[in-house]
């Protein structure tokens, strides 16, 4: 493989690695932010731009900042945790190992990308538009109602925290 | 001659290349390409820096810096130098390598973002076919530096700071991306020269056909402006620094080259985002009138950054800090809105554009424009809650 490939490819991992091993919290954040980061990269070298980008802007732009506010607002920033006190890790091991075995189970099913693919049309944005507004358009309208419902959700329970502290403001 | 002082930087890039052996032609392009980018836009950092101490000083009624070299031109230098030689603290608590990294996370995407901003015909690095896309997606990244600014520093005022301008630049992300977007809905594209070239030919022969010339895009360029001081941290939206409440925020710990390295950040992204304001709205490197079309593109683009730049040195000497409730308010009740409304103007825009009977054109211009200023005064109206505007009574003077 190429060199920019390696370079994505060992840092995902060592992202990965950083992000389980590391002993404050958001550290471990920063380096999911690395892991984001690479996939990113690994997806622009296939040629798919648009998931690329939406992947930078989403995840690094806004799923970290989500997690890393998470981690402050829940108090355990700054401490260093110790070892998982995590008992039950069979289950954990299980879990672990049943995932890997589905993806593993998935990836030596699935066809091989054709050689000549790569050279071949990679698809626009255009097309990726049109497709998301015709055949899948079910699908992306189910998930936008979903997100909806939750960002409702979220106004209905900050209101209800707030809410008594409303109409006191001094007028000028 | 005309085309020949139009693409002159191409010309001398090709030269340059062709030059070279021939596996290293692409890395010798993208290099030259980089580091003309880099070079353009630090020196413009600097000229900015004086010309914005300078018009404040004006606007506030004082010389401003004219000691050091014509009229204090050479004051961007003696403060580069200062800055170099200045001490470099860092807190002992601190985080080394977070609060390490955080200054060149702020300024390396901002860079980045460049590459595919068309400065002239053909004068592009990288045409991407998701430019603009791309643009917001680096953007995104400078609010990761910020929280590794205001957390690695282990400092109280850092982390505020730092939790202010994050949750600024997320909420001012909305309406600058919807704001950009109604462009994308009209152009049906998101490659920054094919929306250049959606702006090509003349109205009437001689007004240029860019995207601010219609309602709505007069509409999604002023959100667009006012979304993009908020994103760039400058004033009135400059609370992140509030150097009265927050002692600077996530800069607080950060002293010598660092701190300047912040500033570059913040002042490149805004270069960054006025460029891209005026590639959507303002016909990118077009002439505005027929009968100029002969400067040199680029040129065109200098002179529309420059106006931008002199736009927001102005308001940072007119108006004051906002509020951290009314920023918040400000932007999800009234520029997002405005900016979802701006975005249905767009489109009605847009289903309006066969329209062939006589004063077809007139009628469009009464229903777009109806369409975004109905919703303004209203939306307007009902956020100042019944209370009139009256004049301000200083009672002490009295």
């Amino acid at each position: 493989m190429d060199a920019a490939f390696s370079i994505f490819a060992l840092l995902l991992l060592a992202g990965a690695v950083a992000a389980m091993s590391l002993r404050n919290l958001i550290h471990c954040a920063l380096s999911l932010v690395v892991v984001f980061f690479s996939a990113a990269g690994l997806f622009l070298l296939l040629g798919a731009e648009f998931l690329s980008f939406a992947q930078v802007m989403v995840y690094v732009g806004a799923i970290a900042i989500l997690i890393v506010f998470a981690t402050l607002l829940t108090g355990s920033a700054g401490a260093t945790t110790g070892a998982l006190a995590f008992r039950p890790w069979l289950l954990g091991v299980g879990t672990a190992g049943w995932v890997t075995g589905v993806i593993v189970a998935a990836v030596l099913n699935g066809r091989p990308l054709p050689v000549e693919g790569k050279t071949a049309a990679l698809p626009t944005v255009r097309q990726l538009g049109e497709a998301l507004m015709t055949r899948y358009v079910l699908p992306l309208e189910v998930i936008g109602l979903l997100l909806t419902a939750a960002l409702i959700g979220a106004v209905v329970l900050a209101l209800r925290e707030g809410g008594a502290g409303r109409g006191k403001e001094p007028r000028p | 001659m005309v085309d020949t002082l139009d693409q002159l930087f191409i010309r001398a890039g090709r030269g340059v290349v062709d030059w070279a052996p021939e596996p290293a032609r692409p890395w010798l392009a993208a290099f030259l390409a980089a580091a003309t980018i880099t070079a353009v836009f630090a020196g413009l950092f600097a000229l900015t820096t004086w010309l914005e101490r300078k018009g404040l000083a004006r606007i506030q009624n004082r010389p401003g810096p004219n000691r050091v070299g014509p009229f204090g031109l050479l004051q961007p230098v003696a403060d580069g130098l200062k800055m170099l030689t200045k001490e470099d603290i860092r807190p002992r608590s601190a985080d080394q390598w977070i609060h390490f990294l955080a200054p060149l996370l702020k300024v390396v995407p901002v860079l980045l973002a460049y590459s595919v901003i068309p400065f002239g015909r053909n004068l592009v690095a990288l045409n991407l076919d998701a430019g603009l896309l791309f643009f917001f997606a680096v953007g995104s990244i400078t609010e990761i530096a910020v929280f590794m600014a205001g957390w690695g520093s282990r400092n109280k005022y850092s982390l505020l700071g730092a939790m202010r301008a994050i949750a600024q630049l997320i909420s001012y992300e909305m309406p600058l991306v919807l704001s950009a977007l109604t462009v994308v809905l009209v152009t049906g594209t998101l490659s920054l020269p094919a929306i250049v070239d959606s702006q090509a030919g003349w109205h009437g022969g001689w007004l240029a056909r860019w995207h601010v010339f219609t309602p709505w895009g007069l509409a999604a360029f002023a959100l667009f402006m006012t979304a993009a001081t908020a994103k760039t941290n400058r004033a009135p939206f400059d609370l992140p620094e509030g150097e009265s409440e927050i002692i600077a925020g996530h800069l607080v710990e950060y002293s010598g080259f660092k701190y300047a390295l912040f500033f570059m950040g913040e002042y490149l992204s805004l270069f960054a985002i006025s460029a891209v304001g005026i590639t959507l709205f303002l016909g990118g490197w077009r002439a505005p009138v027929a009968f100029l079309d002969w400067v040199p593109s680029y040129a065109w683009f200098a002179v529309k950054l420059l106006a931008c730049v002199a736009w927001f040195i102005w308001l940072r000497g007119t108006v004051p800090r906002l509020r951290a409730d009314q920023l918040m308010n400000f932007a999800w009740k009234f520029l997002l809105p405005l900016a979802l409304v701006a975005n249905l103007a767009a489109m009605l825009w847009q289903v309006t554009a066969n329209w062939q009977f006589a004063g077809a054109t007139l009628w469009r211009w009464v229903l777009v424009g109806a369409l975004i200023l109905v919703p303004y005064q209203r939306l307007g109206r009902a956020l100042l809650g019944g209370r009139t505007e009256a004049p301000r009574r200083y009672r002490f003077a009295e």
